[in-house]
């Protein structure tokens, strides 16, 4: 397979994460053998979700903790977790 | 983050207060926390005031990840004298996060779970669930061929002979991520040289390996090959 669509996607990401460096290339005549592996954004639905990140806007109320558990219950997620602000819940 | 003083105190005040608390701080992780409670350094970036009407700040604050919002709201009070607590906190970026057209609420999951499921339509979801090489996206990279794949989702330390690529803004311990030539998220690590010393070696390991993302067996072992 030809590298090109992997390439391509890479390049996105440095787009969305604001990475303007440029490539240094050490070898530029590797492929990659389309028997491994699968492009990221043509992973089968339940693969795409086992491999997946939200960008969740997360109500106030429920902590952290509390909407991953629900999340996890939703999709049917044996692992999930979050990276979000380090903020006790209040005592009610 | 919305800061409420206990009591009124000039702009200009409250502007020179933040300003001490730009840089390397001390915290100590509250009593109720999920970490060890020893005082720790992180650093503030700044502290920018949006809103004040003299009992309530608006603010946006940069910040290192694991810092405690409501423990600096409080230390600001200290220092002005006046006693302050956290009212509101929201937030706005983390590593390439922002509030963007990938920012969704738990309603359109949700909907775009039943459109799975009941309509089996898997559009809505896709656009939702980002794939998970998104949330490395801001950290410097490096390919690497095939072949060096298994090995490191076995646990060896990424050498020079296994890369392809790499973005020329890597430095010594910067955390990097390393991608296969389809782009897939392999591990994440911390690189012993810059780009341009690596690249004028042809041998020795460059990466020492933080977390491994891809599972083994998705590339062929072609390190066990080589050993035989």
């Amino acid at each position: 397979m030809s590298k090109g669509a992997g390439l391509e996607f890479i390049e996105k990401l440095n787009r969305y994460g604001g990475v303007d460096a440029e490539w240094i290339v050490l070898r530029d005549n590797e492929e990659t053998d389309p028997r491994y592996g699968v492009l990221p954004y043509k992973r089968v639905i339940e693969e795409h979700i086992r491999n997946g990140v939200i960008n969740l806007d997360k109500p106030p109320g429920p902590t952290s903790h509390e909407v991953v558990a629900w999340i996890k219950k939703m999709l049917g997620l044996s692992r999930a977790g979050h990276g979000g602000t380090l903020e006790r819940s209040l005592p009610k | 983050m919305v800061v409420q003083l206990h009591q009124p105190v000039s702009e200009n005040k409250l502007r020179e207060v933040f300003s001490k608390f730009v840089g390397e701080i001390y915290q100590r992780p509250p009593l109720r926390s999920s970490v060890k409670r020893t005082i720790r350094i992180r650093r503030i970036h700044y502290i920018d005031l949006i809103e004040y009407n003299g009992k309530y700040a608006l603010v946006r604050v940069g910040c290192q990840a694991g810092t405690y919002m409501r423990k600096l709201a409080h230390d600001i009070g200290l220092i002005l004298g006046v006693g302050a607590h956290m009212r509101e906190l929201r937030r706005t970026r983390t590593g390439p996060f922002k509030e963007d057209e990938t920012l969704v609420k738990m309603q359109d999951l949700s909907e775009a779970i039943y459109m799975w499921r009941e309509e089996g339509d898997e559009r809505y979801l896709r656009r939702i669930i980002l794939p998970v090489e998104v949330a490395v996206s801001h950290l410097p990279k490096i390919v690497i061929r095939d072949t060096a794949v298994d090995a490191i989702a076995h646990g060896a330390s990424l050498a020079v002979p296994g890369i392809t690529r790499l973005t020329n803004n890597i430095v010594k311990g910067s955390l990097v991520a390393i991608l296969t030539l389809k782009g897939e998220l392999v591990a994440l690590g911390e690189a012993l040289y810059s780009a341009d010393q690596i690249t004028s070696m042809n041998k020795g390991i460059v990466v020492k390996i933080k977390r491994v993302y891809i599972e083994p067996g998705i590339y062929p072992a072609a390190w066990r090959k080589c050993k035989q």
